[in-house]
Order: structure tokens, then sequence, then C-alpha cells
């Protein structure tokens, strides 16, 4: 599958400066647009005229605020016109403060309510593996958004059930009322897979994303100073 | 119409998904726990797309849904509260808002557990429900009527909640997922009865001269049957969770003709006591002969 295009970041970037009026998620689409950027650009198979080919690997955003930098990516990688950044927030626009399924072309689910993605990837990891599928699923997540309880229930569940064709990206940007100092610890606790990456490091997120699956879900710990 | 003994309908809804895991490749099931045991041979038989996730609700509807997103039919169970009231945001955003179809069957409909207090009883369920854009509901009355209700419903590409209960009536209807039954025809009023109500409601309108409908669809709501049947415009309703739940309904189907309604149901109030489902009934006014005597004032 197609995962190839002459977009740079820098591109991506100018596309999000055409986009205004989400300035209260301003720092959660600049977290986590380097790991997005990644992970559309070299990791993820898709067909950006087909959005929904069976074969695609699925990617989720549980964590629906600041989705910014995935419409960027989105943009830049074909799935839309870029003309569609400038109309942000307003009702000719399909793009908004959080995702819409049925408006917008590669979103896989609609989010913006903390704590159901996760849930969410573990049920398509489940109908994938019945499937026989080999589609790879990843699901993004904040650390801000780990003070939902329907997260850990889902950490509890995808680990117990060995979901190996899953992949979480922790964005830890340091939002949460706790401190997860110990993040990974508490992901091992219930059996996954951890990689503790630099949110920033291209390579070290493509190393971390790139990893052949084991028996167990993993979880990338992207790491963003703030 | 004749008496007849049956499933009850907690052993017909596991009958029936049973039934359709059998020749729908498409099904999934996912509990929280409760009816593990009755589900254990499809949970054992198709491990890949049946699971008990355990105690976990909120994440189970949002499995329900991911499995919904890969072209999965999904049937989520468990108690009523735990169905409705704990996960009410992932029906809505998993489910409704994301266009998804999908099948929610509980267990233990208002008092049902009558001896478990307010944390196990969920009258609320449906008027809740109802405020879920596309959300459609099911209010079966007997095993029989569920099993034709989810066998025309269940792959419909809707979210749609089926609640079952202990209390049936005994009557033997073939009924029709989405229409309102014509159980009778009299000139002075027109009654609506709601699934197991109609145990009450019919030795409650014996000897008066109304229109019996019976309803097992809440949601979509059979407004023609309605407005063909409701040419007095004096309407009651009588429901088996929070009373007054279809008054919005019947007012939209009859917007252009003078109506009043009477809704009778269960009253808004938590249940200090514990008993049997007909202690329940009489202290709460839903005998057949306290729902006579109310309708005949309403008239």
């Amino acid at each position: 599958m197609d995962t190839t295009t002459s977009t740079t970041l820098d591109e991506v970037k100018q596309l999000m400066r055409m986009a205004v009026g989400d300035e209260k998620h301003d720092v959660s689409a600049h977290s986590t647009l380097d790991i997005l950027w990644v992970l559309y650009d070299r990791v993820l198979r898709y067909v950006p005229d087909k959005p929904e080919a069976k074969e695609r690997d699925r990617f989720l955003l549980s964590k629906g605020h600041g989705p910014l930098a995935l419409y960027a990516i989105l943009a830049a990688k074909g799935f839309f016109p870029t003309t569609e950044l400038e109309r942000f927030g307003t009702w000719e626009g399909i793009l908004g403060g959080h995702p819409d399924r049925q408006q917008v072309p590669g979103i896989e689910i609609s989010t913006g309510s903390l704590g159901h993605g996760l849930p969410m990837a573990v049920g398509v990891a489940l109908a994938l593996r019945a499937k026989k599928g080999e589609q790879r699923v990843f699901v993004l997540i904040g650390d801000g958004e780990c003070n939902e309880g329907s997260i850990w229930e889902a950490v509890m569940l995808a680990g117990q059930l060995n979901l190996a064709n899953l992949t979480c990206i922790l964005v830890n940007n340091h939002s949460s009322l706790y401190n997860f100092s110990d993040l990974e610890t508490k992901f091992s606790a219930f059996h996954w897979q951890t990689t503790n990456v630099d949110g920033r490091n291209h390579e070290q997120l493509y190393q971390a994303l790139s990893m052949t699956a084991t028996t167990q879900p993993h979880v990338i710990i992207a790491d963003i100073a703030r | 119409m004749t008496t007849t003994q049956k499933l009850s309908m907690r052993d017909q809804m596991v009958a029936t998904i049973a039934e359709l895991f059998e020749r729908d490749e498409r099904t999934a099931l996912v509990l929280a726990a409760v009816s593990a045991t009755q589900f254990a041979p499809i949970l054992q038989r198709y491990p890949q797309r049946a699971l008990n996730l355990g105690i976990m609700e909120q994440s189970m509807i949002g499995v329900a849904a991911g499995f919904a997103l890969e072209g999965f039919i999904p049937f989520a169970h468990t108690i009523t509260p735990f169905l409705v009231e704990r996960p009410l945001e992932q029906l809505k955003d998993d489910f409704c808002y994301q266009g998804l179809g999908g099948n929610f069957l509980s267990i233990g409909a208002s008092y049902d557990y009558s001896t478990d207090g307010p944390t196990h009883h969920g009258p609320a369920d449906v008027p809740l429900l109802m405020q879920l854009p596309d959300m459609q509901i099911v209010v079966p009355g007997t095993a029989h009527e569920l099993d034709q209700l989810l066998q025309a419903a269940y792959a419909n590409g809707s979210p749609t909640y089926y609640r079952t209960s202990v209390a049936e009536h005994n009557e033997h209807l073939d009924i029709e997922f989405g229409k309102l039954k014509v159980i009778k025809q009299g000139s002075q009023a027109t009654v609506i009865a709601v699934g197991p109500s109609l145990e009450y409601v019919l030795p409650a309108v014996e000897g008066l001269d109304v229109t019996l409908l019976y309803c097992t669809t809440v949601a979509p709501f059979d407004k023609e049957t309605l407005r063909a049947y409701a040419s007095k415009g004096e309407i009651v309703v009588v429901e088996p969770y929070y009373e007054g739940a279809l008054v919005p309904g019947i007012s939209a189907a009859l917007e252009d003709m003078p109506t009043r309604i009477k809704a009778i149901g269960v009253p808004r109030q938590f249940l200090h006591r514990y008993g049997t489902l007909e202690q329940y009934n009489a202290a709460l006014r839903l005998t057949p002969e306290e729902i006579h005597r109310r309708i005949e004032q309403f008239l």
C-alpha cells in the first residue's frame, strides 16, 4: 500500500497555521505532531483515496482533543483537500475541535470525550483477530486521558487478551493532574510490552512504531517536555 | 389468542442469539460477567467473537463498537442499570454518534430485582435512551415476542435496545417490529399498553368501550397506526417503566388534533423497600383494578 508522498513536516506545519479557532487545544495538537508525522509518513499502511480500504492499518485518535495535527497530516497526505484547513470550525467545513468520522475521510472514530477510543481500539483489534486480518491497530491516548477509569479497564482487558495487534501511543505531555512518573510499570503490571521514547525524536519513534509484534499489546510512552 | 407455557425472556435471549450465531458469521457477543453461565456454550464455541470481558460496562460498550466498526453485529448484555445508566455516554458516543449498529439486551427491568434495592432497579432505561438520537427501543411482552423482534431487527444497522423482563403477559401474539398491534376496538378512547403492561391492561379495560393498541417498539414509534385508531383524541398510555416516556411521541403523532393524554407507569421515586413484584405493583397503583379506576376517572 502507498505510504510515500513528497510532503514535508514543514508543509504540515504551514497547513496547521491555516486553521484558526482551536487555541485551547494548541498544546495538545503540537504534542502529537511528530508522533503522527512519523506514523503517517513511514509506518501506517493506507490508501488516501480509499480511506476505508480493508487492508489499511487502523489509527484511532482516542484523545480527540487537538486534532489539528492529524487534520493537517491527513490533508498533506491526500485524504482531503488542504483548503479544508481554512474552513476549520465553520459551518461550511468538515473539520472541528473534535473529529467526526462521518465528515472527515481518514478519521476512524469520532472522539472528543476522553476515555472512549482505547476500549474501541480493543474491540477493533479483537474483530481483526477474529477475521484473521493482518492489519495493525494504533491508538493514541494522552496522560491526562489516563485519569479516566475506562482507560484502565481497557488496559487490563488488552493485556489479558494478548492483543499483539494493538499498539497504544501514550503521549505524556505532563497534563495529568496526577504524577504518572512510572507509567511504564503500570502498563507492565497489566501485561503490556512497553517502550519509552522522546516524543520529538523521529528515529526513536520510528523504531518503536515499527517493532514487530510479540504476544502482547505494546505501549509506546512518548514523553513531550512541557 | 391462546395461553402458552414458554421460556423466560432471559432464556429466549440466549436461545435466539445462539441461533443467530449459528447462521450469521457477522455476530459478536460481549458480556460484563452477567449471564456468563447461560451464554457459556456460545462463549466456548466462538471464542474469537464471543467474550466475557469482566465487570467493565463502559469498555464493554466500547469494545462492542470496535466490533461494529469492523463489520460485525455486536450483542452486549448485562443488568439494566449497568447496561444503560453507567455507560450511557458510550451508547451515545460510541454507537449513536458514530452511526454504528448494535444490540443491547438488558435483564432486570424496572424493579424485577424486587429484593435488591434501587441500585439494581432500572425504570429510567427507556426514558433515558429516548434522548439518544437513532436509538431504537424494543419492549417485548413475552419471550416469543422477544424472539420475533430480535430476529427482525438485530441486523438492521441501528443501535437497538431490548428490554427483557421477568414480568410477562399471558397472550400469544405475533407482532411486528415498529408496528402497533390492534387488540380490540372501541369508541370512547384509545389505550396503548406497552410490553408486559398488557397483562394488567387487558383485565383493566374489560367492559370499557375503548380501543386497545399494543406497543412493543417504543422507538421508532408507529405514528401511522395510532393516528388511524385515535380519532377521539382521548389517549391513555400504560408503560412498565417511568411514566410518560411515550407522551411526546403520542403528542407529535396527533399534533393536528385536540388530544388529552393520561400517562400511567412507574412513578419517579426511589423504592426503599424490599418485597415481591406484586407488592411493588400494589404500592405503585399498577394493579388491574387501579389501572381500571384511573382510566375510568380520566374518561
